[in-house]
């Protein structure tokens, strides 16, 4: 009754939503991240309204992966949630300050400080949660029968908070790379100045995580070390993007270092993908261990294939609409 | 003292999903009568119609954002707490709930934008059409919900097979026995909802005598809805019930406060059920009642709770107060549509103070009774979280802790505390800007087309610096 494979079908859906989330998501979190130290609150103004339009479309991809994940690999959903279940909560807690700050920060005169702490702590502390739930990804999840039986705080270890704060930076460096991309002036020329920090920060993290994991994890080593060695194109894409980036930065180039920006982060990721395949609950559970009923992947992809055209669609048409620079008290208020 | 992860787990779930429900329940309820205000717009060409929907459109606005905040928090739920009811369900839980975001996700996509800001920008029927896509839509992801939570009351279309549920035929499953019964009876709820909140709204703008002509004609329209509503949510619940009587009879006993099955069983309208004795005290009761509607018979025999063990008995106060809540205020609502019926003698409905002061102290009823509603048929269920076949103990994530549970319920009770506090108090800022304040309607340049629901609302969220 299975004339096609459509886990690995599923596989691809799931991937790519995360990848749209962390790559649309990621911006907007890094704009959040950065606002303590932009210079000024007119520079504040500008940055949140360049992802004002954008950001809840962003975090819709969120939603739709929990649920799908739920539908198409139950196994991960179940396992995955319990074992971060603490660091969830920070993440959502995170989210929401920062989503309810978006709507009452342009509305608000006396309490703007107020909204503005909710928004650069919440942005803050979803990304580093973000970031944790990489790292106890690659460090490996503690099952037994297909349910975790860990404890409490297993997903808090130096690996772990390496690469939250890792992707706090990587965040943060998309948020710089989007304001030099959508502003002028006095805030651009701020963001140019921190972008190769953040970079630099970026790249120690990068470093430290790819020769900790293969040592780490044999299986990782195993994988980059002798059998695929197609895959290291990746990691060397990865180092031109950042290159890039340095270029590009030093150029007065406005567009180019936020896309390779998203090139650093999508090559990263991919590697990562390639350091795990086909385990999705590492280290023992794979893709097909974790797939729901057949008919019930394929009674939920009749629905998608419907509604993913039109939200990438209507997701291309409102960047298009809000295309170009945001200058200083214009519009959203 | 332990504490109790199944416990605590079911009061974090209780307590994010009642924070939760408030907001779809309103907006359902209020994209139908801002539809029919368009229609009614659109047909005759009067501006006040329009007026009116523009005011609401504000409210749905803020309330819409408000249900999309707390609804990213649901999804994850299953997973933390109930994980392994998650897992023994995936196969049917995960495509529905799914099919609920993705509903939600296209809603806002597409006619939620052009209902918020694309009024002078779209012709006048599509913008119409919007309107009621928009309402469609919202019954649409209530259904899908619904028809998920009717599944773990009523489950069918499904086998067991190595600890998974199969879905042997989702038309069964989906459609199961109670999920009619709960959409008819939560769809007039959320009508009822909108209703009460748009007379409460407008008999608070008529006793400031604000915009007295377009208040007047809200509250005249949200009147008789519920003249029509309130009488047949009465029948509807007691199908409902009826229902209820068929697939979870220790509900229905537990609601009755009824130990030992009989007939000629009372309708108490007071009691107190003790559960370590079995009984109730201080019971005060009409004769046969209980019998005559769940029977259509005096002396029909109505279920008690001793016919289950102990242990598989729901807690039976807290569902027997609850039920009594929330038929109270149906009651009360019903009296209202009639006396708001007798007074249009004279034309007095909009006039008469203390019918005004009334309505709009019963707008924050309603949000009571879907709540007490969800109570009794949630906790009725219990110890079952699938009826009958899985236990709220064997659905819990086994790697939980009590202090886990109780970190994080903690947690989402003080986020929630101050994102609710934010958000009522905002929209108690657009209540009293009330109908004169346009600037949501002017036109805006293009960048304020953005997307997202706050952003109709152009209220601010306090006074400028040094004002006051």
């Amino acid at each position: 009754m299975e004339p096609f494979d459509l886990t690995l079908i599923w596989a691809g859906i799931i991937a790519f939503g995360i990848m749209m989330y962390v790559l649309m998501d990621g911006f907007d979190l890094g704009v959040g991240i950065l606002f303590p130290f932009a210079p000024n609150e007119e520079a504040r103004d500008v940055m949140m309204n360049s992802v004002a339009p954008v950001w809840d479309g962003n975090e819709t991809w969120l939603v739709l992966g929990g649920a799908g994940l739920l539908a198409a690999f139950p196994l991960v959903y179940t396992i995955l949630l319990p074992a971060l279940y603490i660091g969830v909560f920070l993440m959502l807690a995170g989210l929401i300050f920062r989503g309810v700050a978006f709507e009452f920060r342009f509305k608000s005169n006396r309490s703007r400080h107020l909204w503005n702490i909710a928004f650069a702590g919440g942005s803050t502390l979803a990304a580093f949660a973000q970031g944790v739930v990489v790292g106890t990804y690659v460090q490996g999840i503690e099952t037994e029968g297909g349910v975790y039986v860990g404890g409490a705080f297993d997903w808090l270890t130096p690996f772990t908070v390496l690469t939250g704060l890792g992707l706090v930076a990587g965040y943060a460096l998309l948020g710089s790379t989007w304001t030099i991309m959508k502003t002028e002036g006095q805030i651009q020329a701020w963001a140019r100045r921190i972008t190769p920090y953040l970079l630099a920060a970026v790249l120690a993290v990068f470093v430290v995580i790819s020769v900790w994991t293969p040592f780490v994890k044999e299986a990782v080593f195993e994988r980059w070390f002798s059998t695929l060695h197609i895959i290291w194109i990746l990691p060397v894409l990865a180092l031109y993007c950042a290159w890039k980036i340095f270029r590009s930065v030093k150029q007065d180039s406005d567009g180019t270092p936020f896309i390779a920006t998203m090139g650093l982060f999508l090559f990263t990721y991919l590697g990562l993908l390639a350091s795990m395949w086909p385990y999705v609950v590492p280290p023992d559970i794979t893709l097909y261990d974790a797939a729901s009923a057949w008919e019930s992947q394929l009674f939920l992809l009749l629905g998608l294939l419907f509604v993913i055209p039109f939200v990438l669609v209507y997701t291309a048409w409102t960047y298009w609409v809000f295309r170009g620079k945001v200058r200083p008290g214009e519009g959203y208020h | 003292m332990e504490l109790d992860p199944v416990l605590l787990s079911r009061i974090q779930f209780a307590f994010v999903v009642s924070f939760h429900a408030i907001f779809p329940v309103f907006t359902i309820g209020l994209a139908s009568f801002i539809a029919f205000l368009e229609t009614r717009g659109y047909r005759s060409g009067d501006p006040n119609y329009f007026r009116l929907s523009k005011f609401w459109i504000k409210v749905f606005a803020v309330v819409f954002g408000m249900g999309v905040v707390s609804g990213i928090v649901m999804s994850f739920q299953f997973g933390t707490n109930w994980s392994n009811f998650a897992q023994a369900t995936a196969n049917f839980m995960g495509p529905i709930l799914s099919y609920e975001v993705v509903t939600a996700f296209f809603l806002e996509a597409a006619f939620l934008g052009i209902l918020l800001f694309g009024r002078d920008r779209v012709p006048a029927g599509v913008y119409l059409f919007s309107a009621y896509m928009v309402a469609i839509g919202t019954f649409i992801s209530s259904f899908w919900i619904l028809s998920a939570n009717s599944w773990m009351h009523t489950p069918a279309g499904v086998e067991l097979q190595e600890g998974m549920y199969q879905v042997t035929s989702w038309s069964a499953a989906i459609f199961n026995p109670s999920l009619w019964y709960r959409f008819a009876h939560m769809g007039l709820a959320s009508f009822l909802t909108g209703a009460f909140v748009v007379a409460a709204v407008s008999a608070w703008f008529l006793l400031h005598k604000r915009e007295v002509d377009l208040n007047r004609k809200a509250l005249s329209m949200s009147l008789w809805l519920i003249l029509l509503i309130a009488p047949a949510q009465l029948v509807v619940g007691d199908l409902h019930g009826l229902n209820t009587l068929e697939h979870q009879p220790m509900k229905v006993a537990a609601m009755e406060g009824n130990w030992e099955t009989s007939g000629n069983v009372p309708l108490l309208l007071f009691a107190w059920p003790d559960q370590e004795a079995q009984t109730n005290h201080l019971e005060v009761g009409i004769p046969g009642l209980a019998s005559l509607i769940l029977k259509h018979d005096v002396e029909g025999e109505v279920p008690g709770l001793m016919d289950v063990p102990r242990e598989e008995q729901p807690p039976v106060a807290i569902v027997f107060w609850t039920f009594r809540l929330m038929v109270t205020i149906g009651l009360a609502m019903i009296a209202f549509a009639f006396i708001g019926l007798w007074l249009r003698r004279g034309d007095r409905y909009w006039r008469t103070p203390w019918f005004l002061k009334g309505l709009t102290w019963m707008g924050v009823t309603p949000f009571v009774a879907v709540l007490a509603g969800w109570f009794v048929t949630e906790i009725g269920r219990s110890p079952w979280i699938i009826q009958g076949q899985m236990t709220y103990a064997q659905g819990v994530t086994p790697s939980l802790t009590g202090g886990m549970a109780l970190f994080t319920l903690v947690g989402y009770i003080l986020v929630y505390a101050v994102v609710f506090a934010a958000g009522v108090y905002y929209l108690l800022r657009v209540f009293r800007a009330g109908l004169e304040d346009e600037s949501g309607s002017a036109d805006r340049d293009e960048v304020e087309r953005a997307k997202r629901p706050f952003s109709a609302a152009h209220v601010s969220f306090d006074d400028a610096e040094g004002s006051k």
